[in-house]
């Protein structure tokens, strides 16, 4: 009789065995309480805007949009409705009693912030109420800031919310300066604590005032180049310390190489006037400047002998608002006597600055008065502010990390800045290989390391036709993928860009004032927007690129001097009527090749 | 993920930290939910149409034993319906397994040291009446021999406020002292262990421990008015050395406060820690049993070098703060690292060193002295001599852990290691198994024929049939072994002052590795727990030193303390021999002993029936792998067909035959007792007072049941 009461009660439960819901069991129950909740917020959320229509800001109305937002904090209506109550319950009560009640109020906005620590609403609604409270307890806010991040150290929000906080509560720079210093500690991969660093740093650790009597200066003159936002140099070199051992740590991580990048420094070149050109013969003056400007709103002037001009200005090709050369007229008849001098400036008022230019007396046709980049060390500007001794240790370290890791992109991309800024020429040969591994090891970017080479290309060789003191620029046969710094090249009359990959002359090209000689064959040029009103081309070579359509080769009609003009070896050669159609388009041509 | 996170997650909020929903709450099924906090041992068998009768008497007593690898068996074999017995053998704690506070611990020395073989020919006579033809008793031992060479020696301050002077002479310096003091009241000591109230014992002990560390005539003071006292002692203390800082004056901790504070020391026998992705948590996770323990990172792995203790770079975030490394140290320890994380996958790199130690293959890779020693030692773990594709598998592991639960790959459960086998005793409560505390096994009853266990003859002479038997290696005699040649353990436990590495926070559990002092000596691993872990007093650090035994414990690892810590010669002393001493943390109280390692063993070592299934005690390693690997096995022995832990449902999804909580129930109302049946279960509720009387008919009925029930899984019995 036990036995079988006992075999009975073992069948009930299965030998032990715990009954348990089936996933379908589950999923009906979690469904009907998912309805059930849905029920509930529906019901609650008109009974809440209903109130708001009726302007009813009472406790309940507080209490409703509690109970809403604590499920979904993202519900921007509410939080505003929740001012709206609180507002009118600030004018109810004693100061006591308001800062219960805000305080309250951030109780309420901390258990949102769990359910979504990214809800704008959440901290928006927190700045607010913080602004509103007679005592705000900053610390605390701080201590809320530090958990977050902690949680999630890239939350944005937290970060914007935090900014407001060490703003209002006065936190000095030096504890903001160990936080971040605790954030990178703790994962170095995290930008938002390296930049917070570098705008700490300029604060904390100023560089002192430029020394008036530069001895170390490697050019003779003062260098025009002003060092804004910069560290001084005992902080600085620990800072190296601290990107390098992040990048030896982990090479593959960009925030410390972005940070080292900007430890080494990116000058800021001064605004002024780098050339000014006349030409007697064309009447016109071409004015460069070190960055690109809007010169009709610069409050740009011209002084000729002494009298002011009324002159239009224009930039060299109209597609530019803004632009690093400008051009004006003259007045006719005002520098056509050859037997006068003039003297000419051009006043910059907005900055207090202007350039001189005396165009003699004599057969000279046009005249010229600028700065050469040469002595401005133009080209090492982005990483030019550290003194050598710095920059040669630097490129050290770098070296010794390329040895342990000759495949690590952003090593050889330093390297090559470093070496751009020690000596652009003599490491000219060094820096085309490690362009080429760079092309190699991250292929997805190889075009931008192309475009990046053919800058530094251009750099050098204007460089070189500097030291040489020539007007001539030329370029052949070196992978050119893009064309730049071509306000530099005001004054040259021949340049020759033949065998590059090259796929346009830009619209800067018309920047080149001087021009007379063209080459560019063996490219793969389909558009010469940039041969436009170009003064004084003749002679044009585009033999063997991609122009396909006539209309392509409407803007060289603006240059008025062009006579000889190639254009074997492109498609255009197929179209009908080509040469009668190119007779008319362009009158002056004598001498046309197809 | 289902782990519960590292508590430093949990407190993200500065305010009104909603507790986690419905995963602490009682669970209907565990009786005396409040005495888990316990210590116990071992035995646990697997039992047929036996366990009512333990339900009704064990009801509101539930113990559990701390044996991980048997706590897992049983687990799994409770969850996939099987009844389970679980026993504890002696009428004291003691495995090796097992959390004590300090006074628990003290009482567990004196008790280890008094413990006697009972001779098979006195036992005999109990049950021999029980066993019949063809079958053989095997008995099982009595005494615990797996801890050999116990050591104590105390250093704390025993100088009562008022008398200083006088008592300081007299303090007990060496073991010998404490145990011929503490043996005279080892039979206080025994009383209060074996108290059947948990917090009846725990309160008793304080006192008890005055007696055993302390002259009689100044206990009674000391008790009662220990707090002013204090207080008086630090305010005479500040007039009679205005030099001292106050500050250390207030850290400075006596061997009452040690006392005292008992409780909130939780000591293990065996130290270990959790590889955040090795097998005990992943089982933990997989069985939901991780809803019963909080974890806490381990927050510093450093290591001892160059007569320093230094911080071993082994995450990111330690290359990258790392001062001892050059930046090229750095480069190459990274580079190395993710090469071992899938070293598999180039197996270029170490094919030619695959016969030689791993050491060589680091040299190999240019790799200098100082990362060598850091790989080696601190990271992979290893030897000198262990083989590179292992030393690669190790650093794997450890790197594999890094990130789960934070910068280092360890976890330390709260409140100890004893709590992770209880974890498992409560998932095997909540279906149904039972535990018995002080019932103990005399020997096993073996069907002769089928060379099988059949039964058990428990302490109080008992035939209990079974058809599987688990039991731990210390519990077999040394007949039914084939060999009795150990390798062995040496622990050391000390109490001391703080960390051996201070920083910034006081509460990080560190694990120290401390390479070889010689050549010949093994490595040493420490783990230093912080209060915060829930193992030691505020203001102390309860320090675990283990390494493989050359010698005595003492032997082996004196020469780590003394180089580690200040350890001085009269007790209470401040460290005075300048600043270098002064920087060391002062040892206040130290335990050394050998345990048995018998992990090396197998089934084959023990002459046993085949249902019987030896778990061989804790290893040497840092990890508890082996015993969760060898609980799986012995697992699918007896369960070939069935999953070993799978995932506990949520209390809420759990059907309850829709009458209540107690699927039992209806089955014990219809039974009739017997007049015989109640008294025997009126016994058992007078010694268990809470035992209700509408329950005391259920063992009566159950026992009966005993002797006649055929099985549906075991071999008929004789009826």
């Amino acid at each position: 009789m036990y036995v079988t009461g006992i075999c009975l009660f073992l069948c009930s439960c299965q030998h032990g065995r715990v009954k348990i819901k089936s996933t379908a069991q589950q999923e009906e129950e979690k469904r009907k309480e998912r309805e059930k909740k849905l029920k509930a917020f529906v019901s609650a959320r008109d009974a809440v805007l209903k109130k708001r229509s009726a302007g009813e800001h009472d406790e309940e109305a507080l209490q409703l949009t509690r109970q809403l937002l604590s499920s979904n904090p993202d519900f921007a209506t509410l939080w505003n409705y929740r001012r709206e109550v609180l507002l009118h319950l600030e004018t109810l009560r004693e100061k006591d009693e308001v800062q219960k009640l805000y305080e309250s109020e951030l109780h309420f906005i901390e258990a949102c912030l769990k359910v979504n620590p990214k809800s704008y609403g959440c901290w928006h609604h927190r700045s607010w109420v913080n602004t509103r409270l007679p005592q705000p307890d900053w610390t605390r806010e701080l201590g809320l800031c530090d958990r977050c991040l902690s949680l999630d150290e890239r939350n944005f929000h937290c970060w914007d919310y935090r900014r407001v906080v060490v703003k209002e509560s006065g936190v000095s720079v030096e504890q903001e300066l160990q936080f971040t210093d605790r954030l990178i500690g703790s994962n170095f991969s995290n930008y938002s604590s390296w930049h917070y660093r570098s705008t700490l740093l300029p604060q904390l650790h100023p560089q002192p005032a430029p020394d008036p009597a530069p001895n170390t200066s490697p050019s003779p003159t003062a260098s025009p180049q002003i060092h804004s936002h910069r560290v001084c140099e005992e902080q600085l070199l620990k800072e190296y310390e601290l990107a390098h051992n992040a990048f030896f740590t982990d090479p593959n991580d960009q925030s410390a190489w972005f940070y080292y990048r900007w430890l080494l420094g990116r000058a800021e070149r001064e605004e002024m006037i780098s050339c000014v050109y006349v030409s007697r013969e064309k009447r016109r003056v071409s004015v460069a400047f070190s960055k690109p400007v809007h010169a009709q709103s610069e409050g740009l002037m011209l002084v000729l002998d002494g009298q002011p001009q009324q002159v239009q200005w224009r930039s060299a090709h109209p597609r530019f608002r803004h632009s690093p050369v400008w051009l004006c007229d003259l007045p006719p008849g005002s520098v056509s006597d050859i037997s006068n001098e003039h003297n000419l400036t051009v006043h910059w008022t907005e900055k207090h600055t202007h350039r001189d230019c005396a165009l003699y007396t004599g057969e000279m046709s046009e005249s010229w008065c600028r700065d050469s980049a040469t002595d401005q060390e133009l080209f090492r500007s982005e990483l030019s502010v550290e003194k050598s001794s710095v920059l040669q240790a630097e490129l050290q370290s770098c070296n010794q990390l390329l040895e342990l890791e000759p495949q690590n992109k952003w090593c050889l991309l330093t390297i090559i800045l470093l070496m751009r800024a020690l000596d652009p020429l003599g490491h000219e040969k060094e820096t085309l290989a490690h362009f080429q591994t760079l092309k190699e090891v991250d292929p997805m970017r190889s075009t931008y390391y192309s475009d990046l080479c053919s800058k530094f290309l251009i750099e050098n060789t204007i460089l070189k036709m500097e030291y040489a003191e020539v007007r001539v620029f030329s370029l052949s046969n070196k992978n050119l993928t893009t064309l730049c710094h071509l306000d530099q090249l005001l004054l040259v009359t021949h340049i020759n860009l033949s065998s590059n990959q090259l796929l346009r002359l830009p619209p800067q090209f018309a920047m080149l004032q001087c021009l007379e000689v063209l080459e560019a064959d063996d490219n793969a040029i389909e558009s010469l927007e940039g041969l436009y009103h170009l003064p004084k081309l003749e002679e044009v070579s585009l033999r063997n690129n991609q122009i396909c359509k006539l209309s392509d080769l409407e803007s060289l009609a603006s240059c008025t001097k062009l006579t000889r003009l190639d254009l074997r070896g492109n498609p255009v050669h197929k179209t009908a009527n080509i040469e009668s159609e190119l007779n008319q388009l362009l009158p002056l041509v004598t001498a046309l090749s197809l | 993920m289902p782990a519960r996170p590292p508590d430093c997650v949990k407190d993200c909020f500065p305010v009104g930290r909603a507790p986690s929903a419905g995963e602490l709450a009682p669970d209907p099924a565990v009786p005396g939910e409040s005495m888990l906090r316990s210590y116990s041992t071992c035995l646990y068998g697997s039992y047929y149409y036996v366990f009512f009768f333990f339900v009704a008497v064990h009801k509101f007593f539930w113990f559990a034993p701390d044996v991980l690898t048997e706590s897992v068996i049983a687990a799994a074999c409770s969850r996939v319906g099987q009844s389970v017995l679980h026993l504890d053998r002696r009428n004291y704690y003691a495995g090796n397994w097992a959390s004590f506070t300090f006074n628990g611990l003290l009482s567990w020395i004196e008790e280890y040291k008094n413990q006697q073989e009972v001779q098979i020919t006195e036992l005999e006579q109990v049950w021999r009446s029980l066993i019949d033809e063809g079958e053989d008793a095997v008995p099982l031992s009595t005494v615990d021999s797996s801890i050999s060479n116990l050591e104590v020696f105390c250093y704390a301050s025993e100088e009562e406020e008022e008398t200083k002077a006088p008592l300081t002479s007299f303090q007990p310096v060496n073991a010998e002292t404490v145990s011929e003091e503490t043996n005279g009241d080892s039979t206080e000591a025994q009383d209060t262990v074996t108290g059947d109230d948990a917090t009846a014992s725990d309160a008793k002990t304080p006192n008890e421990e005055h007696e055993v560390s302390e002259p009689k005539e100044e206990q009674h003071t000391s008790d009662i008015s220990e707090p002013s006292q204090s207080q008086e002692e630090k305010e005479s203390q500040l007039i009679s050395s205005p030099a001292d800082p106050p500050v250390e004056v207030e850290k400075k901790i006596t061997y009452q406060k040690l006392v005292k504070e008992g409780r909130r020391f939780n000591i293990d026998l065996v130290s270990k820690l959790m590889y955040s992705r090795g097998a005990l948590v992943d089982l933990l996770i997989k069985s939901n049993v991780s809803r019963y323990a909080e974890f806490k990172n381990i927050g510093h792995i450093l290591t001892y070098r160059n007569g320093k203790v230094e911080q071993v770079p082994c995450s990111r975030a330690d290359v990258f703060a790392s001062k001892q490394l050059t930046v090229i140290e750095k480069r190459m320890l990274m580079k190395f690292l993710t090469f071992c994380l899938d070293f598999e996958q180039h197996p270029e790199e170490y094919q030619d060193c695959t016969e030689k130690p791993f050491r060589e293959f680091l040299k190999n890779k240019k790799l200098t002295e100082n990362l060598q020693d850091f790989i080696l030692h601190s990271i992979a773990m290893v030897t000198q001599q262990t083989l590179t594709e292992e030393g690669l598998k190790a650093t794997q592991h450890f790197l594999r852990c890094l990130g789960r639960y934070g910068n280092t790959p360890f976890l330390f459960p709260l409140y100890g290691l004893g709590e992770i086998p209880q974890c498992f005793c409560r998932m095997c409560a909540v279906f149904g198994g039972i535990y018995c505390l002080r019932h103990s096994v005399q020997c096993l009853v073996v069907d002769k024929a089928a060379n099988k266990v059949k039964a058990v003859i428990d302490t109080r002479g008992q035939r209990i049939s079974c058809s599987h038997f688990v039991v731990e290696d210390s519990y077999i005699r040394d007949e039914q072994r084939q060999s009795t040649a150990y390798r062995q353990i040496s622990r050391a436990v000390l109490i001391t002052d703080r960390s051996v590495l201070p920083s910034e926070s006081d509460q990080l559990i560190s694990l120290v590795t401390i390479p070889p002092l010689e050549s010949s000596a093994p490595a040493v691993r420490m783990v230093e727990l912080c209060s915060s872990s829930m193992t030691c007093m505020p203001g102390t650090y309860l320090v675990h030193l283990t390494c493989s035994s050359s010698g005595r414990a003492q032997e082996d690892l004196a020469p780590v303390v003394s180089q580690l810590f200040h350890v001085s010669t009269i007790p209470g002393e401040e460290p005075s021999e300048g600043a270098e001493e002064r920087s060391k943390p002062a040892v206040l109280w130290v335990m050394y002993f050998n345990m048995r390692d018998t992990s090396a063993l197998d089934s084959s070592n023990y002459s046993l029936p085949s249902n019987v299934h030896v778990c061989t005690g804790p290893d040497g390693s840092l990890c508890s792998d082996y015993s969760i690997k060898l609980a799986e096995s012995v697992f699918h022995h007896i369960l070939p067909d069935e999953e070993f832990c799978p995932p506990a449902p949520n209390p809420e999804d759990i059907i309850y035959d829709g009458d209540g909580p107690q699927a039992e129930g209806p089955g014990f109302d219809e039974s009739t007792n017997t007049e015989e049946d109640k008294s025997q279960a009126e016994e058992e509720g007078a010694a268990h007072e809470k035992s209700p009387s509408t329950e005391s008919s259920e063992p009566a009925e159950m026992d009966s049941v005993t002797q006649q029930a055929p099985s549906d899984t075991t071999p008929p019995s004789e009826e």
